[in-house]
């Protein structure tokens, strides 16, 4: 039964990734990529981790993704930005890269399939297990964490404020 | 089909890892650049979770997390420096900024 | 007192007058440069005087380490002995006598720091030279003094002349120094010291008398003594180095540097008595030049330059002695000449100021009236050369020189023919230069007196010309042997084989005779002039030889053609060098590299990702290739 719905969400996940990288329109990618994580978090639920999957939906789904969205708008990309975007996207561009990319894949495959372990059932991780783990072994990743993304915040108030232009004292006059 | 389940979403990451690869090095634009990361970054953490499913511990879920916060800080800053170039250089393309050139 | 003040303070004060170099006034300039000179020749007398209580103990002073090499050690160690005392009395004082004469000299050259740090940095290293401890010292000292020589005899570099007369004198004298390395590395090599007693006291346990080492060892120092002394037949560059200001020729083109190849073979002498081989080479040498030397002032027109070839003439002597085994009279001659030649050469220096920087004979003349204390000075120097007999020193140290190439074990009946040929011609071109340059009609007007610091000097040099020499005196006169006593302790006796006054009486009458005779020539040359002799003079054979004396005998002629040219060829064919080829060759290749990297480079994000997106399609594809096939 597990396999069945795998495939589907597994399916749905990469049908929704390729429409992401072949969009010429900013927002009709960042949708998909929306629908590709929500298929993404089906496959975590499957792989036994609920609370995963949950914060899948609502921190890339939900903030992360909302954040791009507000931002997108914000810049008020419209058809040109798109067109722009048709005129780049060419064969001649994205062919050499995407063939390398497949080599990369076909490794990639080729050593995951050299997986030797013997058949086992998908074991559940419940949620209490990784909260103490979190806190336990990994306090001061957390704290790390913490920082990082209190470096975040400031960085982005400080780079994204909009500055009057001020030219280096070297380049004056 | 009689796949290892492991090996099944390893390749399930694999795929979406690459498909963000190939996106980030053909787009141009900036913007599209960064979702390429979250693809990636998002594959990466799926790959944990299966890992994390095949050996029965919290481990792999626990870097979930830690990636989590990462792509959340990213984007965060990331936005930040592209509304800057956007600023600056009245472009998203990423090829505009070439200017440290050897 | 510290003997390594003695070279120390002209290094210092070299040291401050090339950091003061435009800063220091002139006043302060001339005070420094004269002054150090003037210290450690105070400082060099003290040390005498108490080293002069017990003569027979040499002074050695450990300064510092130097080289550490295994079994080889060399350190910076000054030594004082008989010897040794010698040559910085007379380097400190007749330096301390040309520096004062150059303060006035040089007074109006713009360049007068430079010249005065050059003058001191020269007597530091003559005096490391005389005072070294061992012979690597010894060779530091030597090549700064030639360094010394080519930056003094090009100090007016404007004139390429004068640079390329530099360049003659340093790689002429290279040659010299060449052989003297490699001199030293067979000492080393065979006696595994360098250090001067330990050579001196181990050489006649290591080597029988007329052994093969010991005489190719000294023929090698000997090369050295001949390349810097100004002997066959590397003499050519003296001449060209009076390029060089006036003061510079006369401390060191006269008086010091060039007498560094008597000091080196007598320091050596144990060596030379083991190798009586390379002591007959060394009175040939000495005899051979000192006539080749003798014709050729004879027939000079440049007042500078008779003087340069008299020089020659004059060491020639002192090779003789030394090949002679006179040790001590080499030495004593070294002491009056150092007095008289600087003499004549700063008195010359005044002539060519009085008479606008003119070095040229024919232009002068007439000057005995318009300058009478110069006059004076310059009779006694060229009486002092010319060895009039009783009063002069010259006379007392060039007629013990002719005399034991006679008697003395090693002399030889040709020696002492040569000797007295010598002597006939010094009388008569001392005196030719004498009488062209004060007698006859004036040709140039006078420019301006010498003035006191000039004048002073050259006094002080006169009564030591003159009185120097009462402290040797023969065995027929009086018999004193003042100086070869001080000598003793560390140059062994002459021995005598044929020990007769009356030999000697008949020998110092000849050499007086012929002195004077000579005179007597040079008078009726230049001034009676019969008509018999301008006829002599005037015959095309005469006159050929004439000027092939003024070229020197055509050395420099067979030298350029022999060596000079086909190195000039040599060096054209190889004009784009080959060996370089491959040096510049491995740069290109760098620029190369540099370019195809810099590339890379290119700040556009994509291509960067491109890489690392093939580093790990490389990294994955070794990992299969390990692991799989």
């Amino acid at each position: 039964m597990m396999g069945l719905t795998f495939y589907i969400a597994a399916a749905i996940a990469v049908i929704a990734t390729v429409m992401v990288i072949t969009r010429y329109n900013i927002m009709h990618a960042l949708l998909y990529l929306v629908v590709s994580l929500l298929a993404v978090a089906v496959v975590l639920y499957l792989y036994g981790a609920p609370f995963i999957a949950a914060l899948e939906v609502i921190v890339y789904a939900g903030a992360i993704m909302v954040l791009l969205i507000f931002f997108v708008m914000m810049l008020n990309l419209g058809k040109e930005s798109a067109i722009q975007e048709q005129q780049w996207l060419k064969p001649r561009i994205w062919i050499f890269p995407s063939l390398l990319c497949l080599v990369l894949l076909g490794e990639l495959v080729f050593l995951i399939s050299q997986n030797h372990q013997p058949p086992s059932a998908i074991k559940v991780v419940d949620p209490k297990a990784v909260g103490m783990a979190l806190f336990g072994p990994y306090m001061a990743a957390v704290e790390l964490t913490g920082i990082l993304l209190m470096a975040g915040i400031v960085g982005a108030y400080h780079l994204g404020r909009q500055k009057e232009k001020t030219l280096h004292r070297f380049l004056e006059n | 089909m009689n796949i290892h389940p492991t090996t099944a979403g390893m390749l399930l990451a694999g795929i979406l890892f690459v498909l963000g690869l190939i996106s980030i090095l053909v787009r141009r634009d900036i913007i599209f650049m960064l979702l390429s990361v979250e693809v990636m970054l998002n594959a990466a953490g799926l790959a944990f979770v299966v890992a994390s499913a095949h050996w029965g511990r919290a481990d792999g879920q626990v870097m979930f997390i830690f990636i989590l916060a990462m792509a959340a800080a990213e984007v965060s800053v990331g936005l930040a420096l592209i509304l800057q170039l956007y600023h600056q250089l009245k472009t998203l393309d990423s090829d505009e900024a070439a200017k440290m050139n050897g | 007192m510290l003997p390594a003040l003695i070279p120390i303070i002209p290094f210092i004060s070299a040291f401050l007058l090339m950091l003061g170099w435009k800063r220091l006034s002139r006043i302060a300039t001339a005070v420094l440069g004269c002054g150090s000179i003037g210290l450690a020749a105070l400082v060099a007398v003290i040390i005498a005087i108490q080293f002069a209580g017990n003569a027979e103990q040499a002074v050695v002073q450990h300064a510092t380490n130097w080289v550490l090499a295994g079994t080889f050690q060399a350190g910076i160690d000054f030594r004082l002995d008989a010897l040794s005392v010698v040559f910085v009395l007379v380097i400190t004082a007749v330096g301390f006598l040309i520096h004062i004469y150059a303060a006035g000299y040089m007074h109006d050259d713009p360049d007068y720091a430079r010249f005065f740090a050059c003058m001191n940095l020269f007597v530091g290293a003559m005096l490391t030279l005389v005072m070294a401890d061992n012979l690597l010292l010894l060779y530091f000292g030597w090549e700064g003094v030639g360094l010394c020589s080519y930056l003094l005899i090009g100090f007016w570099y404007k004139d390429p002349a004068n640079g390329y007369a530099a360049r003659k004198a340093f790689i002429v004298t290279r040659v010299g120094d060449t052989a003297m390395a490699i001199g030293l590395f067979m000492l080393f090599q065979y006696a595994g010291t360098l250090n001067i007693p330990d050579i001196l006291g181990k050489s006649p346990q290591l080597w029988t008398t007329g052994a093969p080492v010991v005489t190719i060892i000294a023929l090698l120092l000997l090369g050295g003594a001949v390349g810097k002394s100004a002997q066959l037949p590397l003499q050519t560059w003296l001449p060209d180095a009076m390029a060089g200001p006036t003061p510079v020729s006369a401390l060191i083109h006269a008086a010091t540097m060039v007498t560094a190849g008597v000091y080196l073979v007598a320091r050596m002498h144990v060596l030379f008595e083991l190798a009586p081989l390379a002591e007959t080479i060394t009175a040939v040498i000495g005899a051979i030049t000192l006539v080749l030397a003798g014709f050729s002032a004879l027939v000079q027109t440049d007042i500078k330059r008779v003087l340069a070839y008299s020089t020659i003439s004059q060491i020639g002597y002192m090779f003789l002695a030394l090949g002679c085994g006179a040790w001590s009279a080499a030495i004593f001659h070294f002491v009056t000449h150092a007095f008289f030649k600087a003499l004549l050469f700063m008195a010359a220096g005044a002539v060519i100021v009085a008479l606008h920087h003119e070095q040229r004979l024919a232009k002068m003349g007439g000057l005995r009236k318009l300058l009478p204390g110069v006059y004076w000075v310059f009779l006694i120097g060229c009486a002092s050369l010319a060895a009039i007999p009783f009063v002069t020193a010259g006379f007392y140290s060039k007629d013990q020189i002719i005399w034991l190439s006679l008697s003395a074990t090693h002399g030889h009946v040709a020696l002492w023919l040569a000797a007295l040929l010598g002597a006939l011609l010094t009388g008569m071109y001392t005196f030719r230069m004498f009488f062209l340059v004060f007698y006859g009609e004036a040709k140039t007007a006078m420019h301006h007196r010498p003035g006191k610091s000039m004048m002073i000097p050259l006094y002080i040099l006169a009564v030591l010309s003159t009185i120097a020499g009462f402290v040797e005196l023969p065995h027929t006169m009086g018999h004193v042997t003042l100086f070869s006593n001080w000598l003793h302790p560390v140059l062994p006796e002459v021995t005598v084989t044929n020990d007769s006054n009356a030999m000697e009486w008949a020998s110092q009458a000849m050499s007086a005779l012929l002195a004077i005779g000579g005179i007597g020539l040079a008078y009726a040359w230049v001034l009676l002039r019969p008509k018999g002799m301008s006829d002599f003079l005037e015959m095309p054979a005469i006159d050929w030889l004439r000027k092939y004396w003024a070229r020197g005998w055509d050395f420099d002629y067979v030298y350029n053609i022999l060596l000079v040219h086909p190195y000039i060829h040599l060096s054209r064919m190889n004009r784009k060098d080959l060996v370089d080829k491959l040096y510049t060759g491995l740069a290109t290749l760098m620029q190369w590299c540099h370019n195809v990297l810099a590339r890379t480079q290119s700040g556009l994000l994509r291509w960067y990702i491109m890489a690392v997106v093939l580093g790990a399609v490389a990294v994955l594809s070794v990992l299969i290739w390990r692991i799989y096939i």
